[in-house]
């Protein structure tokens, strides 16, 4: 284990930035006073007449933003998920949701794993803010590979899209070369007939994790990824429940409005079966090293195998 | 100004006041007041001074106009028929479920730039679209209004420091200071003047401006073209309800429309109005 590549998808969205920038000259990036963390500065560095920096202000970002989108340019508008989905929230519903201009929101630093910085930047709400806005894309990338790809597909898509990316180096698992991002598709990563697992972001590894421990203890434990919050693949999730008729989510993510509510969702209207969401549960976060807070939080292989064999009974 | 053409932009003029009445009164809702106060501007500015093409709402080379301000669809809305945007008569369904105009300006409809109407956005995507200009070297302005309470937004803080860091000269702010807002008048309810200073100190050009005489009109648009690396507010000293004479002044019309009698009064007085000029 000790080869496996760790890269933050911060930091795959700065990469991919820069290097979409070659391949669209419409592709504008702003930020507001976080280039360095949000990892745009490497878009900066290599298009400083593209990188236009707002200062800490992220309401007027979002609307300078959909200003771009509505005169043909492309702006990709960066902050922490805490300021882009939160504080800009009534912004990106009326200058960019309702007028449904091509807005791209990269908010990074999304949920627990912000560690030490605690519950004021631990944005464990955004998904839930932003399922709520019609016609806005959702992505939320498990690892670099998919970070790359989903930045990739959000410049192809017109629309607005919010994209979802974290702090924390995690585990690369996605293999590029063979790799494929489709907007709106899950991916079935295992096989399993006993329960589904259904994860997001930085819970997929750990989804797998745990889905191949549980294998040698004789459970056979299928695993979805759910990168595209919205539009949500129906069919993956009804045909889950139709076949194992357990489900449990994992999120990164309040258990409120993410992906435990929307799976549910899903599954009450297509095919109703019991599911049991892991998240960050009704309670704000708290200051600590990242690893440490998702463990204390239960967003660990641990509590996803604990929580997998007592519901069924082994 | 040439006498013919300030004729001609004070009958335009009253008659986009009527469609303001036409619309607020059929609506049974809306903004009166805010909208009888920005209709000489909007009337200069869609038929004197913007470079716009009706026929091809979307040219991108256009002049832009968000109103900011955008309660006060209905001069907006009224100026567009005017000019030719979309038929007259949409006016009498402003509002009404299914018809082409929303309560607030919407982007789909034809010659609006920008959906707008909670207060302090429209100045950010205005920036926005200046900045976009300037970018791509494209010779178009952007004008947004906004109201002298909207001004009371932060955002609106945001978007002017960010437009004068950005030497933004294409675009041109107006403040429709009327005075009043609905909790009453601006200096009683939270004060934002000095409102000239605080444009100033922001970095931007500030003029003063008639919003009711067409020479201070087109004197202040004049030299907003002259002003170079700065963005500019022209600050408008208006009568809220002007032309029609129980509404002006009055901040009980800010958000009320007319019942038969009062728009029949206000539609009398609005079409004497008209016969003096025409006659």
């Amino acid at each position: 284990m000790s080869d496996v590549v760790k890269i933050a998808t911060r930091e795959s969205y700065g990469n991919a930035l820069a290097e979409l920038g070659d391949k669209y000259e419409n592709l504008y990036v702003l930020d507001a006073d976080l280039a360095a963390a949000t990892k745009t500065g490497i878009f900066k560095k290599k298009f400083p007449d593209r990188f236009f920096d707002c200062g800490i202000a992220e309401a007027n970002m979002m609307g300078v933003a959909a200003g771009l989108a509505a005169t043909g340019k492309i702006p990709f508008a960066s902050s922490f998920a805490m300021f882009a989905a939160g504080r800009a929230f009534e912004i990106v519903r009326n200058s960019i949701g309702y007028p449904h201009l091509n807005v791209k929101i990269g908010a990074t630093h999304a949920g627990i794993s912000v560690g030490e910085d605690g519950a004021t930047h631990q944005c464990n709400e955004d998904i839930a803010l932003m399922r709520t806005i019609p016609g806005m894309t959702i992505i939320n990338p498990a690892d670099d590979v998919e970070a790359r790809a989903a930045v990739a597909a959000a410049v192809e898509y017109v629309g607005p899209v919010y994209m979802r990316f974290g702090r924390l180096a995690v585990p690369v698992f996605n293999d590029k070369d063979s790799y494929k991002f489709e907007l709106g598709k899950g991916i079935q990563l295992r096989q399993g007939s006993d329960i589904t697992i259904i994860a997001t972001g930085l819970m997929v590894n750990e989804a797998l994790i745990a889905a191949d421990t549980l294998k040698e203890q004789g459970i056979s434990a299928r695993v979805i990824n759910i990168h595209t919050i919205k539009p949500i693949d129906r069919e993956i999730i009804a045909k889950a429940a139709a076949e194992t008729k357990l489900i449990v989510t994992v999120e990164e993510h309040s258990i409120i409005g993410g992906l435990g509510s929307a799976v549910t969702e899903v599954v009450c209207e297509e095919c109703p079966c019991k599911v049991v969401r892991i998240g960050v549960n009704d309670e704000f976060g708290c200051s600590g090293p990242a690893v440490e807070l998702l463990k204390k939080f239960g967003l660990s292989s641990e509590n996803i195998i604990k929580t997998v064999r007592q519901l069924l009974n082994k | 100004m040439d006498e013919a053409l300030k004729k001609q932009l004070q009958v335009t003029a009253c008659k986009v006041r009527m469609g303001i009445i036409e619309g607020v009164y059929n609506a049974k809702s809306g903004h009166p007041g805010g909208s009888l106060s920005i209709a000489d501007t909007l009337t200069y500015l869609y038929f004197a001074k913007m470079n716009i093409y009706p026929d091809k709402p979307d040219l991108p080379d256009r002049d832009r106009l968000v109103l900011s301000k955008g309660h006060t669809a209905p001069a907006l809305y009224s100026t567009l028929a005017q000019r030719g945007y979309f038929d007259v008569e949409e006016l009498k369904s402003l509002r009404h479920v299914g018809a082409l105009l929303q309560g607030h300006p919407c982007i789909h409809i034809p010659g609006v730039d920008m959906s707008s109407g909670s207060l302090g956005q429209g100045i950010s995507a205005a920036a926005g679209m200046a900045l976009s200009g300037k970018i791509s070297s494209q010779p178009y302005k952007v004008y947004a209004i906004l109201g002298d309470g909207e001004i009371e937004e932060g955002q609106v803080w945001e978007a002017a420091m960010f437009a004068a860091h950005y030497q933004l000269d294409n675009l041109v702010a107006i403040v429709d200071n009327n005075g009043l807002q609905i909790d009453g008048k601006i200096s009683d309810v939270c004060s934002p003047y000095p409102i000239t200073d605080k444009f100033k100190a922001f970095g931007w050009h500030v003029i003063e401006m008639d919003a009711h005489d067409f020479d201070s009109i087109e004197k202040a648009f004049n030299e907003a073209e002259t002003v170079s690396q700065m963005p500019v507010a022209i600050i408008q000293k208006s009568v809220k309800g002007k032309g029609v004479s129980f509404m002006e002044d009055q901040v009980s019309w800010h958000g009320t429309a007319p019942n038969a009698e009062q728009y029949a009064a206000a539609m009398e007085e609005l079409e004497n109005t008209l016969k003096g000029l025409e006659g």
